[in-house]
């Protein structure tokens, strides 16, 4: 069995796990092959509600279904849910709190050949400025079947990123996750890493790349980005007197800035962004993307060594 | 219920209404006034609702999808016995229940609209989980004419003809009026009864002030069975009040105190017609 799975994927298989157990219902707009819930759809056609492309109409209906006591996945890409429904989703389930889960899929650049209109790198911005709205992003698919275990549990609307591109798993079955705590991957006194969703893999080998030159970096996987795990992050700002957060998404508003709030506040220390800075994606292979882009293992490490004064 | 009851019940909703707009000097009494007759006669005759259980799971629904007309909803609740009438007077103030558009703490309010579109797409989500429960609870929801202008109306009507939503039933209050003016001048929406048709639901006309016409009209959507029913109701804005009918500068300005005075006196002397309050 292969050790790679794009969140997507992982997702789609856990919601069909879900079904088995837990009284869910999972919307679709017409995407349910790239979302991956297809499979649910599959072995639970009667707790299927596709809307057809209309994912404004999605969230609201979602909403609705939500009143009658049941928990509803919404599924779409980043760009479509976030993006195109933004107001029904704070309208109509942030305001009233209602219990839907928004899976969105093809977040952030590694969508790839699309190009930029479906390569959402500003939901992360968006989404966690509405009130009541939990905004996670898992790396792997261990931390996504855990992620959505989380989400269910809670009462309440989240945001769930996941991404399209299958990655290495960094964790196994025996992973949890807690709403409000991130994960210490890596400990180390230098210089600490805060990465999100698949970024956390190319953290991951930065890391390792910089003990070979002396650094001690502390990896912090920062899954719960709303709400965001304030003492870990005071703690690295304490304990290593530099951050630097990675994300695939726009620096502005995401991660980094979320990051940032806090230690603006409470304890501030040298910090660098790295994600998209402020310009679209294009359409081309994930990896030449990153590269593009400077979300590569080798950037990672050069902008930790200038922001060390290396 | 004998019409009789529900015109005076309906009358102290439209005080009801006047008073939450006057206190606060704000809100929209037009579309809430013209809406009245259609909400009283939904909750003192037609919805299986109790005000003592307001989230009864197998309660009837209702989503006020054109949420601006609030102090309608409110109101009408208030008389029902959800809520004590002076409430009212907290409409649109700092520190109450009674927001300026419907949330759902309020007891009684099944869903918070507010934002064009969105309120029917959620009683579409309240019908299809009625349907999937297989309950036997039914939806009602307003949609007012110049709503019909926003895109999402358009996607729930394809969904409720798609999914067969006959436990749905929408309204459209079609008082010709919205903020910038006459609805066919803004944004012509008509032909309202082909499109709905067309979008595959059961569309019935009916006099939105006649409660004889809303008992036919609300009973024959109970029965039909296959598809989701809208019900275009004609109405005046502003219905109830003299001064106040047809004329769209009273879509969203409350009255002064002597024009509120005015108003009251009229819907007092109404009643006097009627032969006095219950």
């Amino acid at each position: 069995m292969s050790n790679k799975m794009a969140t997507r994927e992982a997702y789609g298989k856990k919601l069909a796990m879900l079904g088995e157990t837990t009284d869910i219902i999972v919307m679709d707009a017409d995407l349910s092959g790239s979302t991956k819930t297809g499979e649910f759809a599959k072995k639970f056609p009667e707790k299927f509600i596709n809307t057809g492309i209309a994912e404004g109409n999605m969230m609201s209906t979602a909403a609705g279904i939500a009143t009658t006591g049941k928990t509803v996945f919404a599924s779409s890409f980043a760009m479509f849910a976030a993006g195109r429904a933004f107001e029904q989703i704070r309208n109509s389930i942030c305001y009233p709190k209602l219990n839907v889960k928004i899976g969105a899929t093809h977040a952030g650049i590694s969508v790839g050949e699309d190009g930029a209109t479906h390569q959402s790198i500003e939901d992360i911005a968006v989404m966690r400025s509405v009130p009541n709205m939990v905004v996670l992003s898992p790396v792997d698919q261990y931390e996504t079947y855990a992620v959505i275990d989380a989400a269910v549990k809670y009462n309440g609307p989240v945001y769930i990123r996941l991404a399209r591109l299958p990655i290495e798993n960094i964790y196994d079955e025996n992973y949890t996750f807690e709403i409000g705590k991130s994960h210490t991957l890596k400990d180390g006194d230098d210089v600490t890493i805060i990465a999100t969703g698949i970024m956390v893999g190319a953290s991951l080998e930065a890391v390792n790349m910089l003990k070979e030159q002396g650094i001690n970096a502390r990896l912090i996987n920062m899954a719960s980005i709303k709400p965001i795990d304030k003492d870990a992050i005071i703690k690295a700002a304490k304990e290593t007197k530099a951050i630097v957060t990675v994300e695939e998404h726009s620096i502005i508003g995401g991660l980094g800035s979320a990051v940032c709030e806090v230690l603006c506040e409470c304890e501030p220390v040298k910090v660098k962004r790295i994600g998209v800075e402020d310009r679209f994606g294009q359409s081309g292979k994930p990896e030449l993307l990153f590269e593009e882009y400077g979300l590569t293992a080798e950037n990672i490490v050069k902008q930790t060594m200038k922001l060390l004064g290396k | 219920m004998d019409n009789k009851q529900l015109k005076l019940h309906a009358a102290n909703i439209r005080k009801n209404i006047l008073t939450a707009v006057h206190s606060p000097k704000s809100g929209h009494p037009g579309g809430s006034l013209s809406v009245c007759d259609l909400l009283t006669f939904l909750y003192f005759e037609v919805m299986n609702i109790d005000p003592e259980n307001p989230t009864n799971p197998s309660r009837d629904r209702f989503v006020l999808s054109k949420g601006h007309a609030a102090p309608a909803l409110y109101s009408t609740l208030a008389e029902r016995g959800f809520f004590p009438t002076e409430e009212v007077c907290n409409f649109r103030k700092f520190g109450s229940n009674l927001q300026g558009h419907p949330v759902m703490y309020v007891p009684g309010v099944d869903m918070a609209t507010g934002s064009l579109g969105q309120g029917i797409s959620a009683a579409n989500g309240m019908a299809i989980a009625g349907k999937l429960d297989k309950a036997d609870y039914r939806v009602y929801a307003v949609l007012g004419d110049g709503e019909l202008q926003e895109g999402q109306v358009w996607e729930a009507a394809m969904f409720a003809g798609h999914y067969k939503l006959d436990n749905l039933c929408a309204f459209v209050d079609h008082n010709h009026l919205q903020i910038d003016g006459n609805v066919e001048d803004v944004m012509n929406p008509t032909p309202i009864d082909e499109k709905f048709k067309a979008f595959g639901w059961n569309v019935l006309t009916t006099d939105g002030h006649d409660f004889d016409q809303l008992r036919d009209a609300i009973n024959s959507a109970k029965s039909y069975v296959g598809k989701p029913t809208v019900i275009i109701l004609n109405t005046i804005k502003g219905k109830g009040v003299s001064f106040m009918e047809n004329q769209v500068n009273w879509h969203g300005s409350a009255p002064n105190d002597e024009q509120y005075k005015q108003a009251i006196d009229e819907i007092d002397q109404y009643i006097e017609t009627l032969g006095g309050a219950l």
